[in-house]
């Protein structure tokens, strides 16, 4: 098949699937092993400098808000980072942690272009930044999670999103039209948060997946966060709500509130005043220096964020969460 | 405000909102797009189905959503899946529509949200595609919506994000793109514009009609590249009292965006 045309962006996490497919046979575990421990020993065990990351949903929807705290916390530096993000790689890039983007969008959505991440593209800080769609990057998950080296597709054709990114252009020669193949992406850590799991792992999620069920099959580590601790048996009487099966999973941590100030869908409403705290915050080094004092650096672990957010604020999200009514 | 006054972002959401077609499929975006699908479906097009990219299809909206993955894009809805089923419905061409912004846009309705200036080393970096790319790419027909002046309608935009219709005439095929997707329209601040895109046409962005107390210079004044006037320049209705009424009251009540 002859390559027609390749992006000239880096390859962040060059895929090799035997490779994977070995981890798979000798690094998972296939019992039934309680996981349950908290967001620092979760991130300090499976979290590492330089290490390829991503994170699901994003900023402000199901994502693992308590989770990326704790990183921040941790220092864990270098990050090469996978994907969209709202306020969690802000954070991240606020605290200098980010080396490298495989770059979807990074934005603060309703508010505008994210001025952490203009900080630390454009004084260089972040090194490389490599363009992808949104789609484009999940089905690069949904390669590797089944276990194939690339997937063609018919998108990003033509444009400097691809010139930009490692896809290369091929002649199909089935059809022969021109597709767009995604090489596969392994993570060597994913962060996700989900409505509930038990202590091994299973996982479901209420509501839109985003694109949990991809990445948490692309990963070599899985650390979850969930609203609720549930026992195996509620699992067992729903198997078809599982999600994310345990064999992926590394870490669960018990982390109510996990996605805050972000929304969980049936749970709690988003935290508006906290999310444009935010941006109002990070519109300087300082002022997003500032809000990293108090929010993150300021609290202990995930019990005091929620202690200092208060439980009436917390009392009020739940009243203003999205209801299963007709 | 008064009764008849109305703020430019009101007129952009109502013009934008006309252009719904009742009983189709349409990717909505964050902002703008959502308050003029909301529109469209309270008023002519009762039958749309809303497609959020990260899982929501066929959403009752009562409330306004403020991201696309928020539960008001699945609120009562028929699907709440995943990125993957809404962007693989659109490759096999099941979307009629994409709705999208940008920071620029060029005469052939490409679209950048990636960087102003050089990439690897920008004077701005912005969000990037998102799934704007993917849209521009994947549904039959997409509009831009946008600001209107001359750093943002651009003879040439720095960055190339989503596609248009790329360099002009059969570069859409040239490139590989799926076959007959392409941009229909462009509502901005000033004015609705369309494309020169019938047989033998140039592709080229085209004047349509003025908003309500706009001249055409006023739109040629502030477009960077030469757009396409047609001898006949329309004047696109005003927002109707019931139009505001359901933007103010309804949609936007807590006066998030208008």
């Amino acid at each position: 098949m002859q390559v027609l045309e390749s992006g000239q962006g880096e390859m962040i996490q060059p895929p090799d699937l035997d490779a994977f497919r070995e981890w798979n046979r000798t690094q998972k575990t296939r019992q039934l092993v309680d996981k349950l421990m908290s967001e620092q020993e979760a991130i300090s065990r499976f979290v590492y400098d330089g290490c390829y990351i991503g994170t699901e949903l994003y900023g402000t929807v199901r994502c693992p808000m308590s989770l990326a705290r704790e990183l921040v916390r941790q220092g864990k530096k270098d990050l090469r980072v996978c994907g969209q993000g709202v306020l969690e790689l802000d954070l991240w890039m606020a605290a200098g942690l980010v080396k490298k983007l495989d770059i979807t969008y990074i934005g603060l959505e309703v508010y505008g272009t994210s001025y952490a991440l203009r900080r630390a593209v454009e004084s260089g800080q972040i090194t490389t930044c490599v363009e992808w769609s949104n789609a484009s990057i999940t089905w690069r998950m949904k390669a590797t999670a089944m276990g194939v080296p690339f997937l063609p597709t018919r998108s990003m054709l033509g444009t400097d999103t691809l010139k930009y990114s490692a896809a290369k252009v091929v002649e199909d020669p089935f059809t022969g039209i021109k597709v767009c193949l995604l090489p596969a992406l392994i993570l060597d850590v994913a962060l996700i948060h989900v409505h509930r799991s038990d202590c091994y792992g299973n996982a479901q999620i209420e509501g839109i997946s985003g694109f949990g069920i991809e990445m948490a099959r692309a990963a070599k580590r899985v650390i979850l966060s969930a609203e609720e601790i549930i026992s195996t048996d509620e699992i067992r009487k729903y198997p078809d709500r599982t999600a994310i099966p345990y064999y992926l999973v590394d870490a669960v941590v018990h982390a109510p509130f996990g996605s805050h100030p972000g929304e969980m869908a049936y749970v709690h409403g988003r935290d508006e005043p906290l999310i444009k705290d935010w941006v109002e915050s990070s519109k300087t080094a300082e002022g997003a220096q500032a809000y990293l004092e108090k929010y993150v650096y300021g609290v202990k672990d995930h019990q005091e964020y929620l202690a200092l957010i208060g439980q009436e604020r917390l009392d009020q999200l739940v009243e203003e969460r999205e209801k299963r009514e007709i | 405000m008064n009764d008849g006054a109305y703020t430019k972002t009101e007129l952009m959401i109502c013009v934008a909102a006309r252009l719904f077609e009742d009983g189709t499929t349409a990717f909505v975006g964050t902002g703008i797009p959502m308050l003029a699908a909301m529109l469209a479906m309270k008023t002519h097009a009762p039958n749309l189905v809303p497609v959020f990219e990260f899982g929501g299809t066929g959403a009752i909206l009562e409330y306004l959503p403020r991201a696309v993955g928020e539960a008001r894009t699945f609120h009562k809805a028929l699907v709440a899946s995943g990125i993957c089923d809404t962007m693989e419905t659109a490759q096999r061409g099941f979307i009629d529509y994409g709705f999208l912004g940008g920071a620029q846009i060029d005469p052939y309705g490409n679209l950048n949200s990636t960087t102003i200036g050089d990439h690897d080393h920008p004077k701005a970096r912005l969000p990037g595609s998102g799934g704007g790319n993917d849209v521009g790419s994947l549904c039959w027909k997409t509009v831009a919506i946008m600001q209107h002046d001359q750093r943002r309608f651009v003879p040439k935009v720095d960055f190339l994000t989503t596609p248009g219709f790329l360099s002009g005439p059969g570069s859409r095929d040239t490139a590989g793109l799926p076959r007959g997707g392409a941009p229909v329209y462009v509502v901005s601040t000033l004015a609705l514009m369309d494309y020169d895109s019938g047989p033998g046409g140039t592709c080229r962005m085209r004047l349509k009609s003025t908003h309500p107390g706009m001249s055409v210079a006023d739109v040629v004044a502030n477009t960077g590249f030469e757009l396409i006037l047609p001898a006949q320049v329309e004047e696109n209705p005003a927002p109707s009292a019931e139009e505001l009424r359901l933007l103010r009251q309804e949609i936007d009540p807590d006066r998030f965006y208008i």
